[in-house]
């Protein structure tokens, strides 16, 4: 770590952010997440805040070390920790991401009782489970066009 | 961050308290991986296992910046004895009615404690405790949902039940088993009230429900200032379980 390049701004330290997927839910990078707290830029190097979705997230440590891979063509030293200054909350999430998530059906965070099937948009679904296949997402069935989902859920 | 001196020593206690209170109902309940009843309890109970062992290793993470040590020594290095967690949680996994007892009594007892640390004026656990309450949830959803279905599925699940709240009752109040230096914690402005006052507070919130379901009601705590040691067999078996991959190469990173 030379530490000797120019100072980045932190707008292009967020422009690379923006280019990491989330490793359980790829469709949707870091930054659409909401999970950038604050990023920090001046003489002494690169520093990003991050929040985790969940506490016990096992893809954290993946995605602080592809912060700092991805942050290392800045030459700078980068420093990554987490924070729970603020919590995680899944509005968060920006509008392209919740139009990402949908795309891929998973239906986007809403209160368990307004999630919409995200495949047709029905409201006729059914909760099958509240845990799924992460941490983050519920099961769900859709009466109307019979197809199961999954959707984030709502904390 | 709060300006007053931080009660170290009674931090200590509450932190390796509730810790440890999640550590081991995060690997019994884990214990279920594989063999739930349906498929969806065997994700269910995988995730919240997920949930608990992460809110227990945040916890010691502010234990080990506390007080030294790191997380892993905190959660795997102590003998048995050391534990400080409820006897509630010294049962062993028992049957799926145990089970969703013990986790309707834990579940529904730590909302009320996070409910008087959320505010509080050390702002490393009231942050971390208001992450973890929209976890929790999540957590009482599913074992509300539980506990209906077992009272109200017929004579045998309602008798599963009923004997698996007699086997735990007189544990039950025990995650309000008074903490060492409780005063200071009050007195610092970490914790609203006192444990005894948050056990009255639960046993007037899970009162109704019992009565709905007719369930018989939870029984005072047998020696109640004892509630967080003296864990006995089931104990030793399951840190005999937790520490057997730590303790077959010591010292090695993992």
């Amino acid at each position: 770590m030379s530490g000797t390049a120019a100072v980045p701004t932190e707008t292009a330290v967020r422009a690379t952010l923006a280019t990491i997927p989330d490793p359980e839910l790829p469709v949707v990078s870091i930054v659409d997440l909401g999970m950038i707290h604050r990023v920090t830029v001046d003489d002494s190097g690169i520093r990003v805040a991050v929040l985790p979705t969940f506490i016990g997230c096992p893809a954290l440590d993946l995605i602080r070390g592809s912060i700092a891979a991805s942050l290392a063509a800045f030459d700078r030293p980068v420093d990554v920790e987490t924070s729970f200054e603020i919590p995680w909350t899944s509005d968060r999430i920006s509008e392209t991401g919740r139009r990402a998530l949908a795309a891929a059906g998973i239906a986007p965070p809403s209160e368990p009782a307004d999630v919409r099937c995200p495949w047709c948009a029905s409201a006729q679904v059914v909760m099958d489970s509240a845990f799924g296949p992460t941490q983050c997402r519920s099961l769900y069935y859709c009466r109307t066009c019979r197809q199961p989902f999954e959707a984030l859920k709502s904390v | 961050m709060t300006t007053l001196a931080l009660p170290t020593l009674a931090l200590d206690g509450l932190l390796r308290s509730m810790a440890d209170d999640e550590f081991v109902v995060g690997f019994t309940d884990s214990e279920w991986t594989g063999i739930a009843p349906l498929l969806e309890e065997d994700i269910a109970m995988s995730s919240l296992s997920q949930d608990e062992l992460g809110h227990a290793t945040a916890l010691y993470g502010l234990l080990a910046e506390l007080t030294g040590g790191d997380a892993d020594g905190l959660a795997y290095d102590r003998e048995p004895a050391d534990y400080r967690h409820a006897r509630l949680l010294d049962h062993g996994r028992g049957d799926w009615a145990l089970t969703m007892a013990r986790r309707y009594v834990y579940e529904t007892a730590d909302a009320v404690r996070l409910e008087a640390l959320v505010g509080g004026r050390w702002s490393p656990l009231a942050d971390l405790v208001a992450k973890i309450v929209r976890e929790e949830r999540y957590h009482l959803m599913h074992v509300e949902a539980w506990l209906d279905r077992l009272a109200n599925g017929g004579a045998d699940t309602h008798g599963r039940l009923t004997a698996a709240l007699a086997e735990l009752g007189p544990d039950a109040g025990t995650v309000f088993t008074p903490l060492p230096d409780e005063p200071a914690l009050i007195d610092a402005g970490v914790l609203a009230a006192p444990m005894r006052d948050l056990e009255d507070r639960w046993r007037a919130a899970i009162g109704p429900t019992f009565a709905r379901l007719g369930l018989p009601s939870i029984p005072p705590t047998i020696d109640p200032d004892q509630g967080r040691t003296d864990h006995g067999a089931a104990f030793d078996w399951l840190w005999s379980e937790f520490t057997m991959v730590r303790g077959s190469d010591v010292g090695a990173t993992w």
